[in-house]
């Protein structure tokens, strides 16, 4: 396994997880994390306009962003992401990240490395192109974060 | 060509009503022997949700692309490729997807790259398939390997190079994109990767008919008549011209390509599948912006 003492450790233990399977067996798991992802809470799904979509994805996906009240390192980082079921794969990044940042601070959501998805050992079962529809989300969510905590 | 091609009146006005089969055609002619059904979609992931009985998936990344050269695979790739989804060389393959059939045509034109005889798309793809509230099954499909000859890809025919294009201009292009890549207005926003493209526009002369018009809401093809006036009226499109179709990679040209070739029945076109992502970073080569076609410039 990579050691990396800086990646917060729902990330790393996705990263292992999908590392530790064959090339096939990484896109059920994928395809598994498709299916974790939570439905939106009521107040955005009733507000699509407070939801931003990420144009690099080949499919919509659809972000939000909260952060809660200061604490140490910044407040607690909360992504939303939605996208449509016909887009499992977009869905899948969606739901790695949603899980993978739940509960960070905004300090450590901005120290997440910006390659995280491409050492997931999926460029070969998704296809790097693909890959970045997930670097684009890690972008989008750290530029919200950084707009959200913008003193 | 190995199973019965579908007879249903709304493809008979069609130069090539044999290129296509109806939902109804293929629930019946499922499992028959012969006929392989090729699921090929945008999202790698969506066969593994739900595909139609028995169909494999043939992913356009990571199956039909070299994964070092900006390039397909070549023979020997493709025989193994088609020999473990268990078609042969004879097999009618009846391929659909998602996304109005965009990759499934892609697909198609790849196939028949490599001369495979009869291949043809499910008409409406998936998203037909899925209203009318058909079955599906998550159980991938494990047909048996078969021998599936090395022929080698003819790139002459179907297929168009930078330098091609260059040597072709004054004849016809058609550019599929969306208005806004077309015009050159959109190019990355701040913040976003990049893509790859260096310059937003579109090849001198080339006619927007963005992809998608070729389709009816359904998702069907539209009839011979809207085709005529979108593409013959619209683009000025005329029997014997010569034609090349562009978009950003190819994938959605492919889908142009098949209704001038195998709809419309037009004999000398070719997909650009440089397209724009080559074109837009080359170095000197003419490029026009803004919503007119432009002219050719002088040789």
């Amino acid at each position: 396994m990579v050691s990396d003492p800086e990646l917060p450790e729902a990330l790393a233990t996705i990263r292992d997880d999908f590392l530790a399977l064959e090339q096939h067996e990484r896109l059920q798991l994928l395809l598994e994390f498709s299916q974790e992802l939570p439905e939106l809470p009521t107040q955005y799904a009733d507000h699509p306009d407070l939801l931003e979509r990420v144009e690099e994805c080949q499919s919509p996906v659809f972000i939000f962003v909260d952060v809660d009240s200061e604490g140490d390192g910044g407040g607690i980082v909360h992504l939303h992401a939605t996208a449509p079921k016909e887009a499992p794969t977009t869905r899948g990044f969606a739901s790695i990240l949603v899980q993978g940042l739940a509960g960070l601070t905004v300090q450590q959501v901005l120290d997440v490395p910006d390659d995280y998805p491409l050492t997931l050992g999926l460029t070969e079962a998704v296809s790097p192109l693909r890959i970045r529809g997930m670097s684009a989300l890690l972008g989008r969510t750290k530029r919200q974060v950084r707009e959200k905590t913008a003193a | 060509m190995t199973v019965e091609i579908d007879a249903s009146p709304e493809f008979t006005s069609y130069a090539h009503p044999e290129r296509l089969v109806s939902t109804d055609w293929l629930a019946e002619h499922l499992g028959e022997d012969g006929l392989v059904v090729v699921e090929s979609d945008e999202d790698v992931l969506l066969y593994e949700t739900g595909h139609i009985d028995g169909a494999v998936k043939v992913d356009w990344h990571t199956d039909l692309n070299d994964p070092l050269v900006r390039d397909y695979l070549d023979g020997a790739g493709f025989a193994k490729l088609l020999s473990r989804k268990g078609i042969s060389r004879d097999s009618t393959v009846v391929i659909y997807g998602d996304k109005n059939n965009w990759w499934a045509a892609y697909a198609l034109w790849v196939f028949s790259l490599f001369g495979h005889d009869d291949v043809r798309l499910l008409d409406g793809g998936r998203a037909k398939w899925e209203a009318e509230g058909r079955a599906y099954t998550t159980e991938t499909s494990k047909p048996a390997p078969t021998d599936y000859p090395v022929v080698e890809r003819d790139d002459h025919v179907l297929r168009a190079f930078k330098d091609d294009v260059l040597a072709h201009l004054g004849n016809p292009l058609v550019d599929v994109r969306s208005p806004e890549e077309y015009s050159g207005e959109r190019t990355t926003a701040p913040a976003y990767p990049e893509e790859g493209t260096l310059r937003a526009g579109h090849i001198p002369s080339a006619q927007s008919v963005p992809w998608a018009k070729a389709v009816a809401d359904n998702g069907t093809f539209k009839p011979l008549d809207q085709l005529n006036a979108i593409y013959r009226d619209g683009a000025g499109l005329k029997d014997g011209d010569q034609i090349v179709a562009y978009c950003r990679i190819g994938e959605r040209s492919s889908h142009t390509w098949f209704v001038l070739t195998h709809l419309l029945g037009f004999k000398n076109v070719r997909n650009y599948d440089g397209s724009w992502t080559e074109w837009g970073s080359a170095v000197r080569v003419p490029i026009v912006k803004g919503a007119e076609p432009g002219a050719v410039p002088a040789k």
